[in-house]
């Protein structure tokens, strides 16, 4: 029996028909939807490539029960630039290379908005280097990645005071 | 901008290349825009599961099919009782890069994990319960599991095609005047690939054309692979691979799955798409297998070492022959007056290992760094002296020169950034805390192997260039450095170049490997430009109404997409404006990028690792606190992409060194650890201040661009940096990598 699932993805609202209600929040975005920025790394919350933001945390959308999220707004790395425009945490991957094939990336990038919006890490790497660890890279590019949240950072920083 | 090139021949240095470009994909792979195999959906595509075996030897008695065909959803069940034919049976060898896979060809099991049924349904959740509903039942024989478990053979060739065993010099000579003989045995456990993308494939027929978006390492080979299978002209396959999400070596080989979705999709007459389960990674798309390598070294009174003998065992499967190469790492490190390098294999119920990040060279080089460490103590010297005091000033294995060689000036720089001057001979010498603190060092080769690759240049009538040629960017850059190379070949800024590849129409750019891709395929794309110039020149020159007419003698230079005298730099044309005047809308060259000829020089990467650990002295927990490195490794052609990829080396080093591990349960053969928890790769917290050094090298030897390869070279020396500074904090010698913790307690 298909389903109505209520969503608010990057902004908009969306009726999505759910014909199985064994998709994941994951699969939903991927397969239903064709929102495949979001990754599948492992597909049982350890890898991290398929972090989305839900009402503003991270989460794990592989382990998500899509129906279990009815009403939540969603935000996933197709909805942070603005048209041309790059969200800082986007702009800062890409000049400190954060990143080498890519796949761990839009996850990364969500984890890190997070990471700053939760403001536990701030400027001090090691906090960032810890505060990134769920999300694995396999080309290793985390210095790049680190680098890249600090920059962002300062950039957000920079941003809030003017 | 600098010249770029001479008409005449004589390269020199370019304008793009040698920058730190940020990626070209990078707008792309942050925006999510970047598409990866499994992110196609064509219209009505299918989605297929395999089903895996839960043995690891035996046959397949049963599948329950019509219970899994009966399940909403499911469109097909595909066994070896129905499987469409192909026209090799995947266990055939179609050529010397061809491992044997498995396509529902029969019944048997040779490995936990290895496919045993193809679930088609028309959602991947439908497909996934199908899988499960087969519930295999199995006539199952005893597993034969790792080194001691398996059964020993003699392997003819090791790697791809090399002979297992290598004599220098007078072994026996070489010992008698020895005054120390010194024996290291070190065990490297089995090793997944793990690419953060799991292996896709999504296949769509039209007709009798066949289209494939999936990652591969070697574009041009597997349309080949797959046209042999399939008994189809490879002219009717286009393989799309934009994207790889990391390939390490595992994406270079094809696997049965990909045949089957192949068969499937043509069975059914809509587009299939397969992605493997991480679990699903661990057998069918090789692996990296467990070694025991034993090194012999005698060291004469002066601290020379007069003979070295590196043995190596490794497990390779009951079905297949591909064996880690590990002792041929002993070959042009250090000098030595004889050597001796041989190997050895084991039969194990697994799947077939294949080429991973450094193969050979990492658990070999592991293994060398450790003994060579020893070596040191033994003799009172510090490592890095007595490294140096066994500098290879010509390869030991050949007795060639080396194409280049300025590791000297990597150990000092990394040894200077590092402060290694100030390290105790002693072990257990230092501590921060509680902790004790060790440090360790390795020295990094590799060596600069090239492949064949093919590209065009096609100069247009506004003087921007499309290039092309189908290579692979699996991270390491290639969009990028390519991209640099062909725009210094063309003579013109990278900004008015397009650059087209990551698909089979195009020409053939060899494998993505070995690190040689960028400077086999970078010399095919410079040569496509150069060959291009020189037709541009050529109409000019001949061309009265050219201000270069009759320059035919000094040249000419091609730069910022202008040709200029080179006696008169006053004297110019644009590219646009020579072609205006020929009438021509499109000019277009061809390039091969390939080594000529038997090389005579021995060419390797080289560099130099420091690493700093803390032990836990309660919980032999182990922490790098400093990894450092120097490398040279020829002409860098983007120095911010290089850097990634040292570094990345070297983070392999840590896994490779403290953490990556796969683990069989001997009973039953399968995996313990089959997953991204249980199998431990480095994660960011893992990774401490880091920092790779390059080091200038001009190489007129290795190739026309000068260009080394920096892919694989960061893991090896790194891997045995940690051990001895694990050793030089604790005073024990790993004896088998990864160095578990309750080893050091
Ligand atoms: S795909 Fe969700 S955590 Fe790996
Ligand atoms: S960039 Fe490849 S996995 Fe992170």
């Amino acid at each position: 029996m298909t389903q109505i699932l209520k969503l608010t993805i990057n902004g908009t609202s969306q009726d999505i028909p759910i014909d199985d209600p064994r998709a994941t929040l994951l699969d939903v975005l991927r397969e239903r939807i064709g929102l495949t920025g979001t990754k599948k790394g492992c597909d049982r919350g350890q890898c991290g490539a398929c972090t989305v933001l839900i009402d503003g945390r991270r989460i794990n959308s592989c382990l998500a029960l899509a129906l279990s999220y009815d009403g939540a707004e969603i935000t996933t790395v197709e909805g942070l630039a603005q048209g041309d425009l790059l969200h800082p945490v986007q702009a800062a991957f890409i000049e400190a290379d954060g990143f080498q094939c890519g796949y761990c990336t839009p996850g990364q990038i969500m984890s890190a908005v997070a990471l700053i919006a939760e403001g536990e890490a701030g400027l001090d790497p090691e906090r960032v280097r810890e505060g990134m660890s769920g999300n694995l890279c396999r080309c290793a590019a985390y210095a790049g990645i680190t680098e890249a949240v600090l920059k962002a950072t300062r950039a957000m920083n920079r941003e809030d005071a003017a | 901008m600098a010249d770029v090139m001479n008409i005449q021949g004589h390269v020199r240095l370019g304008s793009n290349a040698g920058q730190s470009m940020t990626r070209r994909d990078g707008v792309l792979k942050v925006t999510g825009r970047a598409t990866y195999a499994a992110d196609n959906r064509p219209e009505g595509v299918l989605h297929a599961v395999t089903a895996t075996a839960g043995i690891a030897r035996g046959r397949v008695t049963h599948l329950d099919v019509a219970a899994a065909e009966a399940h909403p959803g499911v469109v097909k069940v595909y066994t070896p009782a129905n499987r469409p034919d192909l026209a090799v049976s995947p266990d055939e060898k179609i050529h010397g890069f061809a491992w044997r896979t498995e396509a529902l060809q029969d019944d048997t099991v040779r490995y936990a994990g290895q496919p045993i049924a193809l679930v088609v349904a028309e959602t991947l959740e439908a497909a996934t319960e199908g899988a499960r509903l087969l519930a295999p039942r199995y006539d199952a024989d005893t597993p034969r599991i790792g080194l001691d478990g398996g059964v020993p053979f003699q392997p003819e060739t090791v790697s791809i095609g090399a002979s297992p065993t290598l004599e220098a010099g007078d072994m026996d000579a070489a010992r008698a005047g020895a005054a120390r003989h010194l024996e290291t045995v070190i065990e490297t456990a089995a090793q997944y690939h793990n690419a953060l993308e799991p292996h896709a494939i999504t296949a769509r027929w039209t007709g009798d054309r066949l289209e494939i978006d999936t990652p591969n390492q070697a574009i041009g080979l597997a349309k080949q692979s797959f046209a042999a299978y399939l008994g189809i002209d490879p002219a009717q396959i286009l393989i799309r691979s934009p994207f790889l999400g990391g390939g390490f070596g595992s994406k270079a080989i094809l696997f049965g799955g990909q045949l089957l979705a192949i068969l499937a999709a043509k069975d059914l007459d809509r587009p299939v798409k397969l992605a493997l389960r991480r679990e699903q990674m661990y057998g069918p798309v090789g692996h990296r297998p467990a070694t025991r390598q034993t090194l012999k070294l005698d060291i004469d009174p002066q601290g020379h070492i007069s003979a070295l003998d590196h043995h190596t065992i490794a497990v390779t499967s009951s079905f297949d022959d591909f064996i880690e190469s590990a002792s041929n790492a002993s070959h042009s490190v250090y000098a030595t007056k004889a050597m001796r390098t041989t190997h050895g294999a084991v039969r194990a119920d697994t799947g077939t290992p294949g080429p991973m990040r450094a193969p050979g060279e990492a658990p070999g080089s592991a293994a060398l760094e450790v003994a060579i460490d020893d070596a040191a103590y033994a003799m009172g010297f510090d490592p890095l002296e007595f490294r140096l005091r066994n500098y290879a000033e010509t390869d030991p294995a050949t007795g060639m020169q080396f194409s280049s060689k300025a590791l000297r000036e990597c150990y000092a720089q990394a040894a200077e950034a590092f402060a290694w001057k100030d390290r105790p001979l002693e072990p257990g010498s230092m501590k921060q805390g509680r902790l004790l603190k060790g440090w360790g060092m390795g020295t990094a080769q590799f060596p600069c192997p090239m492949f064949q690759a093919a590209a065009h240049a096609t100069l247009r009538a506004d003087g921007s260039a499309v290039v092309e040629t189908s290579a692979a960017d699996m991270g390491q850059g290639a969009w990028t450095s390519l991209a640099q190379i062909a725009a210094d070949g063309l003579g013109i800024d990278i900004d008015r170049l397009e650059f087209r590849s990551g698909q089979s129409s195009l020409p053939d750019a060899g494998v993505a490997g070995g690190s040689g891709h960028t400077a086999t395929a970078g010399t095919a794309l410079f040569n496509a430009g150069a060959d291009t110039i020189r037709q541009l020149a050529e109409l000019a020159l001949n061309d009265p109404a050219s201000p270069l007419f009759g320059a035919d003698n000094a040249g000419v230079t091609a730069r910022g997409g202008r040709l200029y005298r080179n006696d008169d730099d006053t004297r110019s044309e644009a590219y646009e404006d020579i072609l205006a005047r020929a009438g021509l809308d499109l000019l277009r060259g061809d390039g091969k990028g390939a080594r000529e000829g038997e090389p005579e020089r021995a060419m390797f990467s080289h560099g130099g690792v420091f690493a700093e650990v803390l032990v836990d002295p309660d919980l032999g927990q182990v922490r790098v606190s400093r990894l450092i490195g120097a490398f040279a490794a020829g002409r860098i052609v983007n120095p911010h992409l290089a850097r990634s990829q040292l570094l990345g080396g070297m983070i392999w080093g840590i896994g490779f060194a403290l953490q990556e591990e796969a683990i069989h349960d001997v009973r039953t053969g399968r995996f313990t650890n089959a997953d991204l928890a249980g199998y431990h790769i480095p994660v960011n917290a893992d990774v401490p201040m880091i920092e790779a050094l390059t080091v200038h090298e001009d190489d007129p030897f290795v190739n026309s661009l000068g260009i080394k390869g920096v892919g694989e070279l960061g893991v090896t020396g790194t891997v045995g940096a940690i051990g001895n500074a694990v050793w030089h904090a604790t005073g024990i010698r790993p004896k088998r990598f990864p160095i578990h913790p309750e080893s050091l307690i």
